[in-house]
């Protein structure tokens, strides 16, 4: 079976710094895959390129084989980034008929999905709310549903649940759980360490390399510690 | 299908933004008309000095509107312009009349014009009357001031609005974060800048139309040419300035940073682009006037509203303001790829 995702020996730069220098990573089609790292470790570089939005200096990625980027992967493709990418002025039905129209979905189907996905982000009755009138948590939910919208096969989350609260966090990730139920692949980013237990495998991202990478019971083993948390300060240490 | 879909929630926006379609449709309006206000101010009453004529057009030059008659000889009268006492001088020199126009405002021109002819109507003089001798103490004859800049006026205007409109909103759509997420999508970049221009364009053609409609017929504005090929300059100019504005955007990283293109982009145009004479200005600078837009929108508005040229005379500045667009357009597209090679 060919990997979901699979980044070669990526390197990038921006001017001079070297965000990342020789990142290797698989991902199986359908795990939830955890990208662990301090802020400024790269993560959201190395998410924006299997997304296909940046393109790496060295190395390349592949996405069930093929490279990135390329318009074809892209639609299979849900990406949802930090900030929320969000049309204030619409309703929230406007918003993700707009994105569901980018990626060709019919009118019938854009009708049906939208109805879906607010259901899955628990948002159905705010549908014709007009987004500025949104709270933090429903906007984020909100850009949850808009890289849900069709249907991918990968989806790709950077720091899904920055200001959550811990009720609605739980509820995304039990979201997360029935995606995975339907065969979608997800990579998820983040710097909660308790997040990073419920992930099937993750990898430690620093200072430009893939410090670790396994299964969370497996890398508190490799390190004999009690928690991620530990495991991930064993694997930095050395940089303090 | 991604194009309209972009079309679609731009009139959206737009509709829900109040504010940003009160500015590109009523503020244009209020800046023209307080111009207007200053430039155009109706029914001067002049004051007029007099020597050696008749009562009867004395009499005429009073019941005509004239504020004031004052007796006196012509250098009292020149002196008088110096002071700015005076506005016109009349006498006869060989039994013709003359009139030394004090000339330095349009209006005021106009205004001793209209009351020196309605009190020769009112004499009675008959046909075969001696035609007056019109100088000017300052100034030379031209056309109301307004007429001959509102032209231009109704190009800077359009221009500007839309520059400002347009830019900060495809500005918006890289700070909310809603560009790089389009990005992600199989969306391809010429389509963006296409859906933009088209969905802005739309908004383009109601603004030059209420503009034009405004200058007409409401100012009264001069106008030689052809309604509709005036409307048609009117949105070529909008959509260069349109697709100016989401170039520019591309190098401002947020709506401040955008609005500081105003003094470097737009003001310069302005003095430019024919409101001023350029004829007295050293080669160098009349130059500059060459590179940019608004400088061949504006000639050709212009050459149609004062001229009555037709679009067919005007093709020069007409092809190299679509040039303009033109690249305007491909540059946006090749800006794009700092965001997204593919």
């Amino acid at each position: 079976m060919k990997a979901m995702v699979d980044v070669k020996g990526v390197a990038h730069s921006f001017g001079k710094e070297n965000v990342l220098k020789d990142v290797h990573l698989e991902i199986q089609p359908g795990e939830i895959f955890g990208l662990l790292g301090p802020s400024g470790a790269g993560k959201t570089t190395l998410v924006k390129m299997i997304a296909g939005i940046l393109e790496p200096d060295h190395g390349e990625v592949l996405i069930g084989g093929q490279p990135m980027p390329s318009l074809q992967l892209m639609k299979s493709i849900g990406y949802m980034a930090q900030s929320d990418a969000l049309y204030h002025e619409l309703s929230a039905r406007e918003n993700l008929d707009f994105f569901a129209s980018i990626y060709g979905l019919k009118k019938r189907e854009r009708k049906e999905q939208i109805q879906e996905v607010m259901e899955i982000v628990d948002l159905a009755d705010h549908l014709d709310k007009v987004v500025e009138q949104y709270s933090g948590g429903m906007k984020r939910r909100l850009s949850l549903a808009a890289s849900l919208i069709h249907e991918p096969k990968l989806l790709i989350l950077d720091e899904p649940t920055v200001g959550i609260d811990p009720v609605l966090r739980q509820s995304i990730w039990n979201a997360f759980r029935d995606f995975q139920q339907r065969g979608m692949t997800i990579l998820v980013t983040t710097h909660v360490m308790d997040e990073a237990e419920k992930c099937d495998r993750i990898a430690l991202l620093r200072n430009g390399y893939v410090m670790a990478s396994g299964t969370p019971d497996q890398l508190k083993q490799d390190t004999d510690t009690q928690s991620i948390e530990e495991a991930f300060l064993v694997y930095g240490g050395d940089n303090r | 299908m991604n194009i309209m879909a972009i079309v679609r929630r731009i009139i959206r926006q737009f509709f829900r933004d109040k504010r940003s379609m009160g500015l590109m449709f009523i503020a244009p309006l209020l800046v023209l008309t307080l111009v207007w206000l200053v430039l155009d101010g109706d029914d001067y009453e002049p004051v007029i000095a007099v020597e050696g004529v008749l009562p009867a057009l004395v009499d005429g030059l009073e019941d005509a509107g004239a504020r004031e008659i004052i007796e006196m000889t012509e250098q009292e009268a020149r002196d008088a312009f110096e002071q700015g006492e005076a506005d016109a001088y009349i006498s006869l020199k060989d039994g013709r009349p003359y009139i030394l126009l004090e000339g330095s405002e349009p209006s005021v021109n106009t205004a001793v014009m209209k009351v020196f002819q309605e009190a020769r109507k009112g004499m009675n003089i008959g046909p075969g009357q001696m035609e007056p001798l019109i100088k000017y103490y300052y100034g030379s004859p031209d056309l109301n001031l307004f007429d001959r800049v509102g032209s231009v006026l109704i190009g800077f205007f359009v221009f500007f609005f839309v520059f400002i409109i347009g830019g900060i909103s495809f500005l918006r759509e890289r700070t909310q974060g809603t560009l790089e997420k389009l990005l992600s999508t199989p969306i391809k970049r010429w389509e963006i800048v296409t859906g933009y221009l088209i969905g802005f364009g739309l908004f383009t053609i109601v603004q030059s139309f209420i503009i034009v409609i405004f200058s007409l017929y409401v100012f009264d504005m001069y106008m030689a040419g052809d309604f509709w090929q005036l409307l048609l300059v009117t949105f070529l100019l909008a959509v260069t300035a349109l697709s100016l504005a989401t170039l520019l955007s591309a190098f401002a990283n947020n709506e401040f940073q955008f609005m500081q293109f105003i003094p470097v982009v737009i003001v310069p145009q302005v003095f430019f682009s024919g409101i001023f004479p350029l004829e007295t200005l050293a080669e160098w600078l009349q130059w500059i006037s060459y590179i940019m837009p608004l400088t061949y929108g504006a000639e050709a508005l212009q050459q149609m509203m004062i001229k009555g040229v037709n679009l067919s005379e005007a093709w020069m500045e007409i092809m190299i303001l679509i040039v303009f667009a033109l690249a305007f357009y491909l540059l946006n597209i090749q800006a794009l790829k700092k965001h997204r090679r593919l």
